[in-house]
């Protein structure tokens, strides 16, 4: 028997809030990035106007949040699910920025060509965004492995960043009239990164939900030890990655 | 424990901070987890124990009203028994110093130390255990007279008859209880005239006053508004220093606020008990969960 029907509507609502703005990111992503490729800057400038409205909905959210708090005064599990909201909204609210920063990196470069067509970021751009909707997935389905395997895939994150990285140097010092597009091009890749690690807070949050326990997931180590005693095989998450870095745009 | 210092927040919770400092190199090595619950736990080890129930059960006539309930409670700390009406857990709060024995049918089984000294034993003079172990009600109950003889009753049936003392007892009581500031001008006055939240102060004063080791406070605040409830659990907080505090209430925010461990009864059973920090982010038994977060039913 459900005693407190309008407590848990209010949950559930702002559960999908969350997802709402979780789809609007991850989709301001896609077109940053599409617009980032296609040099596109009409597009690119829709994707920073539009970051306004991430922002609405996240000061929504938090109204709400603050207010389920004073007026329903949870407990237990679902403090967890209130307080974990609070952080994953602000996670979300800032990779809504970054789609803004590579809108920003797409402005800057107007009207260059560039030194090669853009492979990699897009890569890196889908790998993160799935890595979002990933972690948005573990939160509905309330799927601690899932979690686990987003805070796991940060680090070929990590990794294709590294190497964009290298690249780019490498573009620095071959040819010095590409400094200036080279260094914006890092900014895109630097902000990608962090996507990803917002993604991992939001994972961890996840976690914390689901188990009452705190845990730095991103760390690898002790992912590594937490990924086995949750029966997943070394084989399971590499097909995973995998798997990640093939598909495209992704969704929770 | 493998418990590292990840979060601040774990400071307050830890048990000493000479144990953490010892910890902290190795816990990058080991398994960082931050759990409320494990840190929290320390705590209420830090003191010992001062009253223990050992599987008690009471029945009411042939009702069995508590099942082999077993609590240990520690020196200087204040814990909240919780759980909804008919639970148990006030009259688990009566056994702690033997105020079910005036009711007539009811038979305690099992074992309730103070100090180590079984408290159901024959030899136990049960108006000396009551001075040790005192108690606040769900209303207060100030009897007909001045202030300072509601006070002074307890001391001069033990005997006290000087003024001079008694008038001593009574102030530091009064303060104890942070109420003299309000009441020491009106002192002849009658303890009726005071406010609900001044009652219920005085009757904690008139508990202190026969200097206890435990005070027992079955809902102290249900009759109380908002302003003196808060009163009552910041002089709880204080009377912590000196007193072991054993607390019955139906307002989890409070057990939540004031306590250091809450116990959690369901149908005359002990069914979690656990440092408050962890029962009310993360309870362990799905009953507890049910109950905290108003689903119970």
């Amino acid at each position: 028997m459900i005693i407190r029907r309008n407590f848990e509507e209010q949950l559930s609502e702002l559960q999908e809030d969350l997802i709402r703005l979780g789809r609007f990111v991850q989709e301001a992503h896609g077109k940053a990035m599409d617009a980032l490729v296609r040099q596109d800057l009409a597009l690119a400038k829709q994707v920073i106007v539009d970051d306004d409205f991430a922002d609405d909905i996240t000061f929504g959210i938090m109204a709400r949040t603050t207010q389920l708090l004073a007026l329903q005064q949870p407990m237990a599990r679902d403090l967890r699910f209130v307080a974990a909201s609070l952080k994953i909204v602000t996670d979300l609210e800032r990779i809504g920025d970054h789609a803004s920063d590579i809108g920003k990196v797409t402005r800057s470069l107007a009207g260059q060509s560039y030194a090669k067509p853009p492979v990699d970021l897009p890569q890196l751009s889908s790998m993160a965004c799935k890595m979002v909707g990933d972690a948005l997935h573990s939160f509905v389905q309330h799927d601690i492995k899932l979690a686990v395997q987003v805070a796991r895939d940060d680090d070929a994150v990590d990794d294709l960043c590294e190497e964009i990285q290298r690249e780019m140097m490498d573009v620095m010092r071959s040819d010095s009239s590409r400094v200036e597009q080279a260094t914006r091009l890092l900014l895109a890749a630097r902000a990608l990164e962090r996507v990803a690690d917002h993604a991992t807070n939001i994972a961890e949050q996840v976690y914390y939900v689901e188990t009452g326990e705190l845990r730095p997931l991103a760390r690898e180590e002790h992912n590594h030890a937490l990924f086995a005693s949750l029966g997943l095989e070394e084989s399971d998450w590499k097909t995973h990655q995998r798997r990640s870095t093939d598909n495209g745009q992704n969704s929770p | 424990m493998n418990t590292s210092s990840i979060s601040n927040l774990a400071d307050k919770a830890m048990p000493e901070p000479s144990t953490r400092k010892a910890e902290a190199p190795s816990a990058r090595n080991s398994t960082p987890q931050f759990n409320v619950a494990m840190a929290a736990a320390g705590e209420q080890n830090a003191t010992p124990v001062i009253v223990e129930a050992e599987k008690v059960d009471l029945f009411y006539g042939t009702k069995q009203a508590l099942k082999s309930v077993s609590i240990p409670f520690h020196q200087n700390t204040i814990s909240a028994l919780i759980g909804p009406s008919g639970c148990g857990k006030s009259t688990f709060l009566r056994c702690l110093n033997r105020m079910n024995d005036l009711i007539e049918g009811c038979r305690t089984e099992g074992e309730v130390t103070l100090s180590g000294e079984n408290i159901y034993a024959k030899s136990v003079d049960t108006v000396m255990l009551r001075q040790r172990v005192g108690m606040v009600f769900q209303k207060p109950n100030p009897f007909p007279m001045a202030i300072w003889d509601n006070i002074a009753y307890g001391p001069r049936l033990r005997g006290i008859k000087n003024k001079a003392v008694l008038g001593e007892i009574v102030e530091e009581s009064l303060r104890g209880a942070a109420l003299w500031d309000e009441v020491k001008d009106d002192l002849k006055k009658s303890a009726l005239g005071l406010s609900g939240g001044q009652q219920q102060r005085l009757c904690i004063a008139r508990a202190l006053a026969t200097k206890p080791e435990v005070l027992l406070m079955d809902e102290p605040c249900s009759a109380l508004d908002p302003i003196s409830t808060l009163k009552i659990e910041e002089l709880m907080r204080e009377l912590r220093s000196a007193y072991t505090i054993v607390i019955v209430t139906h307002n989890m925010q409070q057990a939540a606020r004031v306590s250091d461990t809450t116990a959690f009864f369901l149908l005359g059973e002990l069914i979690e008990r656990g440092a408050s920090a962890k029962m009310f982010t993360d309870p362990s038994d799905k009953r507890t969960e049910d109950y905290i977060t108003g689903r119970f039913g």
